[in-house]
């Protein structure tokens, strides 16, 4: 099996081969028909742009829910927030993806009218986002109760207040926890980001589907593709790992470096 | 003992060199559909009224009724008393595969014979000719592609429609925008729901998809057509007997004064199982097909 990369370089009209690979995105080749190369940079482009507003949206909305799922029971308030909490987790982790956002796209915004100006992108990015802060948010309450009862014990005993315990003393902690976890999560996010295809999104999934059918060169646009999106998760996984790595404590939590070690 | 195992060798080889003579000549469907007495006809499941399902694995539709009266014709020329016909669904992605490793030995279903694929796989004469329109919501006023500037026109992904689009967009310097949906419903959802307000792709999905809306009277084709397409029942490559023999039961058909009659049972009169009216008029360029039966490629009616 031989690859033909060079329908990369022909031009999406009628398929002729362009001057340069890069002709209308780079402006490389003035008034140029695109070429499959420009569209699928284009498509990786989109892909990554929705994931990192879900991303954005996940990781806030996680954070948030996860605490309040683990506030003390010793208020109506509190009370109700955890229900609140729970309400959303089981909620958007229970409906698959794809239903979710068709709910988004379809169904809500003929309910909340304000939503049908909203590009699609932005829906999409909303039901990615929620689902994936319901799963990001039960890392974090199991991060927050992994911590020993003690530290909540002294931080009162210490007079601090709910709102200072978690400021002060477990979230920083619980948060550095729950890094390995979010990581998968964040990576998982790039992945999930191609059922935005369905919603016409032009991204990486909407380009391989449209361009092996125009071109018959299944084996190199997938490969293209499968590629762009290894390298987007790899990408985020080393990100990640960094800022794990700048904000461990030493001593606190499990390290590979044995000095470390108690 | 010796004597006959010499015999022995002499039978294998005149059995050899019948089999290369054999080879040479004879059609490999054609023996295979008479030493097995059956035959496996490619049929789509939902591509209502040309191919699709009737429920219970039944199929049925405008290509599946050509194909029988086609293999009726075959199973007299091989002289065989009863022929069995097993039904294979078959998608976009894998027909052309399964057509050529032999699994499917003829596809009725809605394919575009075009050269691409006319190197994988043979095409039988064409009886039906695509033709690419718009749908729009009959109180919209949109009568024809240029009223489309600025408007968001709906088409589905990983169909040939979308390059269309691009290339009219080009070359009239009409703008729109593309919105996708991922399979045809979806697409025609988008019209529906006031996403888009057109769906371009080709006539008989158009016309089925409103027949089987809520209140089909709520959309309607309008403007040129786009573009012409020959769909095509597709054969085995490397097989011209078989081919032939499809090709002469066409030709009878045709001269039998059948085809309008197979036209107005599946376009114009309700089908089943629902008892929906597709409605899809005759076209001037089908009608042409049949006059002057080909196998040309969709590159030959694009030309200009």
């Amino acid at each position: 099996m031989s690859l033909d990369l060079g329908v990369f370089c022909k031009n999406t009209l009628d398929g002729e081969v362009v001057d340069h690979c890069f002709s209308a995105l780079f402006g490389l080749a003035q008034n140029s028909d695109p070429s499959y190369l420009d569209w699928l940079l284009k498509a990786w482009g989109w892909t990554l742009a929705v994931a990192a507003l879900s991303l954005t949206i996940a990781l806030i909305l996680g954070a948030v829910m996860g605490t309040l799922r683990t506030l003390p029971t010793t208020s109506l308030l509190n009370r109700w927030l955890i229900r609140i909490s729970t309400a959303w987790v089981e909620l958007f982790r229970n409906i698959p993806i794809l239903v979710q956002v068709f709910l988004w796209y379809h169904v809500i915004p003929s309910f909340v009218l304000p939503l049908k100006s909203l590009p699609s992108y932005w829906l999409v990015s909303i039901a990615l986002g929620f689902f994936t802060s319901a799963r990001i948010a039960e890392q974090v309450r199991a991060g927050i109760q992994a911590l020993p009862s003690g530290q909540t014990a002294a931080a009162t005993a210490l007079g601090l207040t709910t709102l200072q315990t978690y400021r002060y003393v477990i979230l920083p902690m619980a948060l550095r926890i729950v890094m390995p976890p979010l990581t998968s999560e964040s990576m998982n996010l790039i992945k999930n980001s191609s059922v935005a295809f369905a919603v016409s999104v032009p991204e990486l999934t909407l380009f391989a589907m449209q361009a092996q059918e125009e071109t018959s060169k299944g084996v190199e646009i997938y490969l293209a593709v499968t590629l762009l999106y290894a390298l987007s998760a790899f990408a985020v996984n080393r990100v990640m790992t960094l800022i794990e790595k700048r904000n461990r404590i030493p001593g606190f939590i499990v390290s590979n470096d044995a000095s470390l070690a108690h | 003992m010796k004597s006959k195992k010499l015999s022995t060798n002499y039978l294998i080889a005149a059995a050899f060199l019948l089999g290369a003579v054999n080879a040479h000549a004879a059609s490999p469907t054609m023996d295979k559909i008479k030493s097995t007495g059956a035959v496996t006809m490619g049929v789509r499941e939902s591509s209502i009224p040309m191919s699709y399902t009737t429920g219970d694995s039944r199929f049925d539709g405008y290509h599946v009724e050509v194909c029988r009266m086609i293999l009726a014709d075959v199973k007299d020329k091989l002289g065989l008393s009863t022929l069995r016909i097993n039904y294979q669904p078959v998608t976009s992605q894998n027909r052309v595969p399964l057509v050529q490793n032999g699994t499917v030995d003829i596809e009725c279903g809605t394919t575009t014979n075009n050269t691409a694929r006319a190197k994988d796989v043979g095409f039988a004469n064409t009886l039906y000719v695509e033709e690419v329109r718009i749908a729009v919501k009959a109180n919209s006023g949109i009568t024809s592609i240029a009223q489309l500037a600025g408007k968001k026109v709906a088409t589905t992904t990983g169909t040939t429609s979308v390059q269309l689009l691009r290339k009219h967009e080009k070359a009239n310097g009409v703008n729109f925008d593309e919105v996708f949906g991922k399979d045809h419903a979806d697409s025609f959802l988008l019209l529906e729901s006031g996403r888009a307000d057109a769906f371009v792709m080709d006539g008989s999905i158009l016309a089925g998809n409103i027949a089987n809306s809520k209140n089909p009277k709520d959309f309607k084709i309008v403007g040129e057509v786009l573009a012409t397409e020959p769909i095509a029942i597709m054969v085995p490559k490397n097989d011209p007997e078989f081919k032939a023999a499809v090709n002469a039961a066409i030709a009878k058909i045709v001269a039998n004064g059948n085809m309008p009659k197979l036209w107005n049972k599946w376009f114009l009169a309700p089908i089943p199982p629902k008892n929906i009216v597709v409605g899809l008029e005759l076209s001037p360029a089908t009608k042409n097909a049949w006059a002057n039966l080909n196998d040309k490629p969709a590159e030959d009616y694009n030309k200009k």
